[in-house]
């Protein structure tokens, strides 16, 4: 192999709801090998599990079907493959979607769809746990007995092994579900480089790379705070690409002719985005220390990253359970000058004395003054500020309780404080809660599997 | 003198469970080992008081010229059970930036860095 080789892996999705546009622009702009696309978030899995239990066909990241038609010429005429975890909890269905897609193209044959399984626990839930596998909260220690009755779904976040297993049987399309988003950027690289399962340090490069791209345009400019009045054009912004070398040193860069910005502190402010303990990033491949990166401008728009070591990963896979916990509803009014922050004030106290002469009780109650004090609480100071949003929330195991508070917001617009207005868009909407529970199991128990249908 | 953080570092935050992050990066390198000295861990958990029920920690990235901090408990529950605004965490980045320290005339004149408005 050439030391030379460079292979380029684009971010086109950083999240389920991301850009339209980006994906096809990725493949349009410029030279490119793989596309990456990230669909999953912790919440997405549980609202896919809905789904999937009113239509067994459904469960699946559906955006990214029209990503997959926008893309396709460049998929079919210049071979740029794509690595996307948009099968949720039900990746078998993305890829018939998928397959009824490229017949519509008349690509039939053409289009070679690996399908990765196995990350889905729900079905053996019981069995685990009878094996004496706790799935205790990784947070407060309580065992999942304890909200057992409650859980949509669970998925253990699978690496890159089976995703390079299925570009090695000749797949163009990988569809995964609840792998971790940087296998999607690592798994292309280990296959295009050979980088070996104990290469601890090419395969932190490998995380890294994938951390870097993705969140999208996160690293190229978008929600980007330094110098943030002269980034350029992110109406057009480019989404980042990494172009990766064999010994594990890669450069951050986007298409030529975009707009948004790649530089030492936009790529370092995605590095620190989310981060935990930056000496251990825990993968299911490998642990990653970010104290270890070098960044360098290298070049308008490119950003060079090298130095990165790693060490070898543990014996376990975090899971991700998602569980039904109660309700929550949130109203909002805006009150105007003059007093407008005591007026907001006085509308909060009468709406929870009527909550509570009502009987209503809940888990929790929350009030935030939007203009004032949301974002930046206590830090804010005082003021008088033209305008404040009222801003409050319930949640609680009683749905009818949620119901009734979300009734008790609209009669204050003519029986409460008086400069209120902004109640357009009718009742607060109840929500059904989901909570989030994260475990460890052991990687043995974890079969993926890998199944390539053209 | 008196330094704002929001004059000599950008930021940016994000969640994990109940957990807020806030990475916060020198503007110059040079002005790196002022922010390593002066935020502290506990600074920056007297600066968060009331606004968070738990414990803080702080890594050091001197490569990235970036500390890392973890703020427990900062996000009402977190991820969907929240009921605040910030549920995600996304704005603590420019919270922890109000911070003033301060910094002795001759180091402040010698680095360069600019006074509190």
């Amino acid at each position: 192999m050439s030391s030379d080789k460079i292979v380029r892996v684009a971010s086109g999705q950083g999240f389920w709801g991301d850009w339209l546009d980006a994906p096809r622009r990725q493949v349009e702009g410029g030279q490119v090998d793989y596309l990456m696309l990230d669909y999953l978030a912790e919440v997405t899995m549980s609202i896919l599990q809905k789904q999937k239990e009113r239509d067994p066909k459904m469960g699946y990241a559906r955006d990214f079907i029209g990503a997959m038609a926008s893309v396709m010429p460049a998929v079919l005429e210049r071979g740029v493959k794509v690595i996307a975890n948009a099968g949720g909890v039900n990746p078998p269905a993305c890829a018939d979607a998928l397959l009824a897609l490229a017949q519509e193209h008349g690509a039939r044959g053409r289009l070679t769809v690996g399908v990765v399984t196995g990350d889905d626990l729900l079905p053996r839930l019981d069995e685990l746990l009878d094996g004496g596998h706790a799935l205790a909260n990784m947070d407060t220690g309580a065992p999942l007995s304890s909200i057992r009755d409650h859980v949509m779904s669970a998925n253990a976040y699978i690496g890159s092994e089976p995703i390079v297993e299925a570009l090695e049987q000749g797949a163009n399309v990988v569809i995964t579900g609840r792998s971790t988003d940087t296998a999607l950027t690592m798994a292309p690289l280990r296959h295009e480089f050979g980088w070996g399962a104990s290469d601890w340090n090419l395969l932190a490069a490998g995380i890294i790379a994938g951390h870097i791209i993705e969140c999208g345009a996160q690293a190229s400019g978008g929600n980007c705070m330094h110098d943030w009045r002269n980034i350029p054009d992110l109406a057009d912004v480019g989404y980042p690409i990494v172009e990766v070398r064999a010994d594990g040193t890669f450069v951050v860069t986007k298409h030529a002719n975009t707009g948004g910005r790649v530089s030492v502190p936009s790529v370092t402010e995605q590095l620190v985005y989310e981060m935990g303990d930056p000496h251990a990033y825990i993968t299911p491949d490998v642990i990653a220390d970010f104290t270890s990166i070098r960044l360098a401008a290298d070049g308008e728009n490119r950003v060079r990253v090298h130095g990165i070591t790693g060490a070898p990963a543990t014996d376990k896979l975090k899971v991700s359970i998602a569980y039904r916990a109660g309700y929550k509803a949130v109203g909002t009014l805006v009150y105007a000058w003059p007093d407008a922050l005591e007026k907001a004030q006085l509308a909060d106290r009468v709406l929870r004395e009527r909550l509570d002469r009502a009987g209503l009780r809940f888990e929790h109650i929350l009030t935030e003054f939007v203009g004032v004090s949301s974002a930046h609480g206590p830090l804010s100071g005082t003021t008088d500020p033209p305008e404040v949003q009222l801003r409050i929330g319930v949640r609680g195991g009683d749905r009818s309780a949620v119901e009734r508070f979300s009734r008790e917001i609209a009669p204050l617009v003519l029986n409460g404080p008086p400069g209120v207005t902004g109640f357009a868009g009718g009742r607060p909407k109840i929500e059904e809660l989901v909570a989030y529970w994260p475990a460890l199991i052991d990687k043995t128990v974890v079969q993926t599997n890998v199944e390539v249908r053209a | 003198m008196r330094v704002r953080l929001l004059d000599i570092a950008h930021a940016r935050s994000g969640d994990k469970g109940d957990t807020a992050n806030v990475g916060v990066i020198a503007l110059r390198p040079e002005w790196y080992p002022v922010l390593a000295r002066e935020v502290t861990q506990a600074r920056v958990k007297a600066h968060f008081d009331g606004m968070i029920t738990g414990d803080v920690q702080r890594f050091e990235l001197p490569n990235l010229v970036a500390l890392n901090f973890l703020l427990h408990g900062a996000l009402d529950g977190g991820g969907t059970l929240s009921l605040k605004t910030d549920a995600q965490g996304k704005v603590f980045s420019t919270a922890l930036l109000r911070m003033c320290i301060d910094v002795a005339d001759d180091e402040a004149r010698t680095l360069g860095l600019p006074a509190a408005p």
